[in-house]
């Protein structure tokens, strides 16, 4: 990892180190990370700074990124599965300023991952990092909403209160109602918030060999998950964990095994479901698959399909 | 559909050409300039300052016209380029017992030594408005008192209480470790006192305002009185390392507001008044009374009286007064969540499913019944 700071032009406009965050903190950063991929699952406190962007914005992703991007990686930003959502894209030209960092949609390119509620749906490979951006790091905080009570719950590995959630779910709706953010138990200790991923997502964690690294900027914590760790969501035996399942494909690709977005598409009642992960969904459309509603799509210009082509076969 | 997020970055960009458009509003009237803002809008200034945590009053006029005047965004502004600011030392503790006044006020003496200086306040304006401030350019009285005519002494009003014995002392803690940075570390709880008044200097002024009112209001266990207000410059000294001794940087303009409140002493303890505290960059009176309620609030843990209230729990107040967090927090909500908000509709269309499905089945098997029921009567 090199350090170049910006040197001052003339009229010094204030210049700003490599990746925005001085070296002091990235190094207090780094620490906090390695604490927290020695203890998996386990929140640890860091000194979060002030960011130029909004607490709640993604502000404990862009520190980790901002900790261990180089000029090597390739950093790839999605909000919601795509990359092209609005704040992807300006946290994407964040460290495209600050950075000078080497960007890409493609999954598979990708060094650093920072995502804000989703995974890709392509599998993961060793040394590729996930850096999640957290908006509570904390479970059991709409359980036990003092900061002094759920440390010591953690400390005591006392989550009866969480399980007791669950079952009571299970006895008013007949299953566990949180669809995301699914409380997961990390390597048979901590109980952790993977942050709102959908619950379909929740297994994709589970021993994957991709380094998984969570940032909360304004709740001031740092957790981790190391590659091939054991990430199981919190059931019953009589009722085992399940995911989401939609009953049609994506409209766009017909992939049937890939999160779905719905589209609203007229306002009679018209509406189609289409894969979170663009990048995914293009490369399949790219790959030929086509789904149901594609032509229409295209038709109406809604989707540049030739752009998509040209996208995956230049990459 | 796809259309709505595709084009994000050139979108982005033109909502950048936009807010400049809308802040310069219309370019047949003049642009303000941030040297009129510093010296018009100071109390704004002052805000700005205390928010933003920089005392800076140039910066703080520019972050306000580059806000159009909202003080959360300035104060996000001050924070986001303070925190790009290298520390390189703390300054000498600030002594506001040799302030400069310009103003100060005790409601617990009638008189007392100094006396009782009502400096530039609204207190005593009838809020009707000024229409000659319409047209620009309204002749200044100088008022005829100069600062000279202040006596030169102003002991602080608790220090008078103290040398008799009946404020509660306050001593720095052992060692008189430097204070907790919480920009720089993160915080845990039960915070210290030094923790706590940070926060809450940089916290928001109406949300201090409105955690103070709740404690007169009876959300707290309060009676407070102004043992002093005092509003004016003071100098702030620094020791670098290769000198030893003190250099003055400079003045800085501070509120200061000390409350005395009752206390009934304990065992060990005589009952004594108790002191709250609040401080703020420039003149901020509003914010530094509340945060004074709030100070004594939050003592609750320390003289051993039950923290029922929200004024009184540290967690609480702390982690909410910060307005940039909560903003950045409370607006992120506008930030897309159509992959979670597809988990609750898929979650609720199959509940809604399996109860109308368990309800008919239900309807019928009453049906069944009823017609079980009835058959015999049918019958007789």
């Amino acid at each position: 990892m090199t350090l170049h700071q910006i040197i001052p032009g003339e009229d010094t406009k204030p210049a700003y180190n490599y990746a925005y965050l001085d070296e002091q903190t990235k190094r207090m950063i780094r620490r906090a990370l390695l604490k927290a991929v020695a203890v998996p699952g386990y929140q640890v406190p860091f000194g979060s700074r002030e960011m130029p962007l909004a607490r709640g914005w993604g502000t404990g992703g862009i520190q980790i990124t901002a900790a261990i991007i180089g000029p090597d990686d390739v950093l790839k930003v999605i909000d919601q599965g795509a990359d092209d959502t609005t704040n992807a894209v300006s946290i994407r030209r964040f460290f495209e300023r600050t950075a000078d960092a080497k960007t890409s949609e493609a999954t598979d390119e990708a060094t650093i991952i920072q995502t804000r509620h989703r995974i890709p749906e392509a599998p993961l490979k060793a040394g590729q990092i996930m850096v999640y951006q957290v908006p509570q790091p904390e479970p059991l905080r709409k359980l036990e909403p003092r900061e002094t009570e759920t440390r010591k719950m953690h400390a005591w590995a006392e989550y009866g209160l969480m399980q007791v959630k669950l079952y009571e779910n299970i006895a008013r709706f007949g299953e566990v109602t949180t669809t995301y953010d699914y409380p997961v138990d990390v390597n048979g200790r901590y109980v952790m918030a993977p942050s709102p991923i959908p619950k379909f997502d929740n297994p994709k964690m589970h021993m994957s060999p991709s380094l998984q690294l969570f940032g909360a900027g304004r709740e001031k914590r740092i957790y981790a998950v190391p590659p091939y760790t054991s990430v199981r969501s919190l059931d019953f035996e009589d009722h085992p964990f399940r995911i989401q399942s939609w009953n049609e494909p994506c409209g766009l690709c017909g992939a049937t095994d890939s999160y779905l977005d719905e589209v609203i598409t007229d306002d009679r009642g018209g509406r189609m479901f289409v894969c979170s992960d663009s990048h995914h969904c293009e490369t399949r459309r790219a790959d030929g698959h086509r789904g149901a509603m594609l032509a229409d799509a295209s038709a109406l210009h809604l989707v540049d399909d030739k752009q998509a082509k040209d996208k995956v076969s230049k990459s | 559909m796809y259309v709505a997020v595709k084009g994000g970055e050139a979108a982005i960009l033109a909502t950048h050409d936009l807010i400049a458009e809308a802040r310069r509003g219309n370019e047949a009237v003049p642009e303000l300039a941030v040297a009129q803002i510093r010296e018009q809008m100071g109390l704004a200034c002052a805000r700005i300052m205390n928010e933003g945590s920089l005392y800076d009053p140039d910066l703080a006029a520019l972050a306000l016209k580059q806000a159009q005047g909202d003080a959360i965004e300035a104060a996000f502004l001050m924070r986001a380029y303070r925190t790009t600011l290298p520390r390189f030392g703390s300054s000498e503790p600030v002594d506001t017992a040799q302030m400069a006044i310009r103003r100060r006020v005790s409601a617990t003496y009638k008189d007392l030594p100094g006396g009782q200086v009502l400096g530039p306040t609204y207190d005593y304006t009838h809020r009707l408005f000024d229409f000659a401030l319409m047209d620009g350019a309204s002749p200044v009285a100088v008022p005829a008192a100069a600062a000279d005519l202040l006596d030169a002494t102003m002991p602080r009003v608790p220090d008078i209480l103290g040398a008799e014995g009946l404020m509660e002392a306050e001593e720095p803690p052992e060692g008189d470790p430097r204070p907790f940075d919480l920009t720089r570390e993160p915080v845990s709880f039960p915070a210290d006192r030094d923790v706590r008044l940070q926060a809450m200097a940089r916290g928001d002024e109406g949300f201090m305002l409105g955690l103070g009112y709740s404690v007169q209001r009876g959300y707290g266990n309060s009676h407070p009185f102004v043992g002093e207000v005092r509003v004016g410059e003071v100098s702030v000294e620094f020791v670098p390392e290769e000198l030893g001794f003190a250099v003055d940087l400079g003045e800085i303009t501070l509120t200061e507001c000390q409350m005395v409140n009752q206390f009934n002493g304990t065992k060990d303890v005589p009952p004594q008044f108790t002191r709250g505290y609040g401080l703020a960059f420039g003149h901020a009176e509003r914010k530094a009374m509340s945060m004074s309620l709030v100070d004594r609030a939050l003592k609750a843990r320390e003289f051993g009286e039950a923290a029922e209230y929200p004024a009184q729990q540290d967690e609480f107040v702390l982690y909410h007064s910060d307005n940039v967090e909560a903003a950045g927090f409370v607006e992120h909500l506008k930030l897309p969540h159509y992959v979670d908000f597809q988990g609750e509709l898929e979650l609720i269309r199959r509940i809604r499913r399996e109860r109308e499905q368990r309800l008919a089945g239900e309807i019928q098997e009453t049906q069944v019944q009823e017609t079980q029921d009835t058959l015999p009567e049918a019958a007789e």
